[in-house]
């Protein structure tokens, strides 16, 4: 019940923040018309999906595909076949033939097994600014991946279905590190996107494609949580060339009501990518009344200053209603021009407004000359006047990784 | 009658489709209509029915039950809840002809200690006879592959009843919600039956404490896995407050023929005991506070610290019970124990 991705699917371009949108919608509902779809296109003996199979389609695959799974590189062996997971700071302690928190993780027989291992249940060509990124390679477009599960539960997730599924729940396309590969090449992508879900949850595929992706020239970036243990940050985060976070408030509160996690490991993670030199930028989706107070986000403009430095870009987004959280408006723009007030007046160089098409706060402005350097519009950088990373008006050092 | 344990597909087939040519199908007429579910009873009735000799007198340990002594459990166990003298009225006030009830069962233990066939098969004899369509009739739990796994045969479509997994027919799309659940619930349930009857199996879980009743819901939704934190509480107690659980479900039959008292939910033959027993409630909760008592009774007799001390008190059960809940009650002052 599996597609080889093929590539030859229609792309999509443009969707408001990180929603995903795969190569053909693979939503439940236009799954099978999806997958006739690509079997015409391929039409060379490729593995597709054979129409009858794609009609009997119930909606649930097997568990049990052996090319998903693989073990688990993070976790500990207990007594009576039980084991703890070391990948995510919720250390769930698992019982055999039981699965953790995030749902793709399960004990068989006290060994512990990712049952996504290229198990790709979105992917699409993404401008990089959708991440977004507006400090790492502007203009150009990543090929973005994700498998089903997360390990935590934000009431406001825009890719629900993908992330709060177990992976036979929802389709998925066997694609190997070595073909992810190939296709971002073909899409001209010079960069592999891990995103949509939460990367965290497929850290064993997303090291083994990084690897793959720099043995042939392409380079790695991951939109997270950063809710991860320092051992497989370093070593699967380690191998980003940049990274998104998503620091979802600047409250535990928020993160055990709102999120299901806790925030002190993402601010640890924040530091610890700071110290391993990644090039990081931070989203904060702005809740109206949740987590959009002043006290809060001085706070946080406060503490990114203190332990980040005042160049690392801090994106304030807008919300969407979404998922569990339909009864709160748009965030209004007015807030989050506020939000960026505050955490201009702190000091930090690079603030942005994000989810608000046109708005003069998603460009990047000279923090000493206040000259455009890059303009953005919709997600693709219309303009790009930063030379050497360096302002071209007042050679004041812009950070950042501006070329290939 | 109708047989949903394994002997073979071709003998399923035969007795399905002769069961459902013998039973007549019965018409409304003189039936008393099943009670709906509305504020808490003044009295939660849970009968504990035994039977020492389920499995044949001297029988080995893991030897299968007899299939008349359990038919026989069974109509014991419900005319004692219902208080009648025979099975078929008992049977009667539960359901209606025309309904069509899901049997949720509990197959993630294979063979060892999961919802036993032959009970089933007996429920399904006696809801034939009170005139509901074997067709009418659906065993399920999540996968097919787990009924499998468990000793039941799948079976879908054609006069027989059914029998598979949420797998086959996807969750619904939309989301339920209560509280702290938000999920996707299966459409085995939504769509293919109105009345729930659940049939648990009496055991320790890890991370619950107990897992009976109330927690076999988690094998109705998409995301179990959600919900395991803090001993599930509130999770399981909120997810049986979902409309499409709690207007449905008319009964709760728990299979402690085996039973578990430590090492759940995964089988652990060291940790189980032949407990040859059902317990039966229209109150899970009270089911469940029973239940529960049996299990620390047994690990009291092994030398084991109480649920509570070794951390994992199952707290869901009274959360069930409190008032923004109020699935059942778990006060031993309004629980009234029948053991036969
Ligand atoms: S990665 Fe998954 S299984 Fe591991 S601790 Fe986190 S939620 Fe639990």
């Amino acid at each position: 019940m599996y597609r080889e991705l093929n590539g030859q699917g229609a792309m999509s371009l443009g969707f408001p923040g990180e929603r995903s949108r795969s190569f053909c919608s693979f939503d439940r509902r236009s799954f099978l018309k999806c997958a006739l779809a690509s079997g015409a296109a391929l039409g060379m003996g490729e593995v597709a999906e054979p129409a009858a199979a794609a009609a009997a389609w119930t909606g649930q695959q097997s568990p049990d595909d052996a090319r998903f799974v693989a073990e688990a590189r993070f976790y500990e062996k207990l007594e009576n076949r039980k084991i703890k997971c070391k990948l995510c700071p919720r250390e769930c302690k698992v019982g055999d033939r039981e699965r953790g928190y995030c749902g793709v993780r399960e004990n068989r027989g006290g060994t512990y097994y990712t049952l996504v291992h290229s198990r790709v249940c979105a992917a699409h060509v993404d401008p990089i600014e959708k991440k977004p990124l507006f400090h790492y390679l502007p203009g150009t477009v990543a090929f973005s991946l994700a498998t089903a599960g997360c390990n935590v539960n934000c009431k406001f997730c825009q890719n629900w279905d993908i992330s709060q599924s177990r992976p036979e729940q929802i389709p998925a396309d066997y694609a190997p590190p070595q073909r992810v590969v190939e296709l971002a090449k073909q899409y001209d992508c010079p960069t592999i996107a891990y995103t949509y879900s939460e990367p965290v949850v497929f850290s064993e595929f997303l090291m083994d494609t990084a690897d793959a992706g720099h043995a042939a020239g392409i380079r790695s970036i991951v939109v997270s949580n950063g809710y991860i243990q320092e051992e497989p940050l370093k070593a699967a985060y380690g191998k980003m060339d940049a990274v998104k976070i998503d620091l979802k408030a600047f409250t535990e509160s928020y993160y055990q009501k709102v999120v299901n996690g806790e925030l002190k490991p993402v601010l640890d993670s924040l530091v610890r990518l700071k110290k391993m030199g990644k090039w990081t930028e931070i989203v904060y989706l702005t809740v109206p009344t949740l987590n959009d107070g002043e006290a809060e986000i001085r706070g946080l403009a406060q503490w990114v200053k203190a332990n980040l430095g005042a160049d690392v870009p801090l994106h304030f987004t807008q919300f969407h209603p979404e998922y569990l959280l339909k009864n709160l408006p748009i965030t209004p723009v007015e807030t989050l021009e506020r939000a960026k007030a505050i955490a201009d007046a702190e000091g930090l160089h690079y603030v942005y407004i994000g989810n608000v098409p046109g708005h003069p706060a998603q460009n990047t402005y000279c923090p000493q000359c206040k000259r455009l350097l890059v303009e953005r519009v919709g997600f693709t950088a219309s303009k790009m006047l930063i030379r050497n990373s360096c302002c071209p008006f007042c050679r004041h050092p812009i950070p950042g990784v501006w070329h290939a | 009658m109708n047989t949903l344990h394994s002997t073979s597909r071709r003998d399923f087939l035969r007795t399905t489709l002769a069961g459902a040519a013998l039973l007549p199908t019965r018409g409304a007429t003189g039936l008393i209509a099943a009670e709906e579910k509305g504020t808490l009873r003044a009295e939660s009735r849970v009968v504990i029915a035994r039977d020492a000799l389920l499995r044949g007198a001297g029988s080995a340990p893991g030897s299968s039950v007899d299939s008349r002594r359990m038919l026989a459990l069974l109509d014991r166990a419900v005319q004692a809840l219902f208080d009648r003298d025979r099975p078929l009225e008992a049977w009667r006030k539960l359901v209606r002809p025309g309904e069509r009830v899901g049997l949720k069962v509990n197959t993630l233990g294979g063979r060892g200690i999961s919802t036993n066939p032959q009970l089933v098969e007996a429920i399904c004899e006696r809801l034939q006879e009170a005139g509901i369509g074997a067709a009418d009739i659906v065993v399920w739990d999540r996968s097919s592959d787990e009924l499998e796994r468990a000793g039941f045969h799948v079976a879908m479509g054609g006069n027989r009843v059914q029998c598979f997994g949420t797998d086959q027919v996807d969750y619904e799309q939309e989301l339920a919600t209560y509280g702290s659940v938000g999920s996707r619930v299966s459409k085995i349930l939504t769509q293919r039956s109105n009345v729930l009857i659940n049939v648990p199996v009496l055991k320790d879980h890890d991370g619950a404490g107990v897992t009976i009743s109330l927690k076999n819901m988690y094998g109705v939704i998409h995301n179990p896995n959600k919900y395991h934190p803090n001993g599930c509480d509130p999770y399981i107690a909120d997810l049986n407050m979902l409309p499409e659980i709690r207007t449905r479900m008319r009964l709760t039959i728990c299979d402690a023929t085996t039973a578990m008292y430590e090492g759940g939910p995964a089988y652990k033959p060291e940790h189980s005991w032949q407990a040859n027993a059902l317990i039966v409630s229209e109150d899970p909760v009270a089911l469940d506070s029973t239940g529960w008592q049996i299990i620390e009774r047994k690990r009291a007799e092994h030398g084991l610290k109480t649920l509570e001390a070794d951390g994992r008190a199952p707290r869901y059960i009274a959360t069930a019970a409190d008032a923004q809940h109020l699935v059942g009650t778990n006060d031993p002052a309004r629980i009234k124990t029948i053991e036969i």
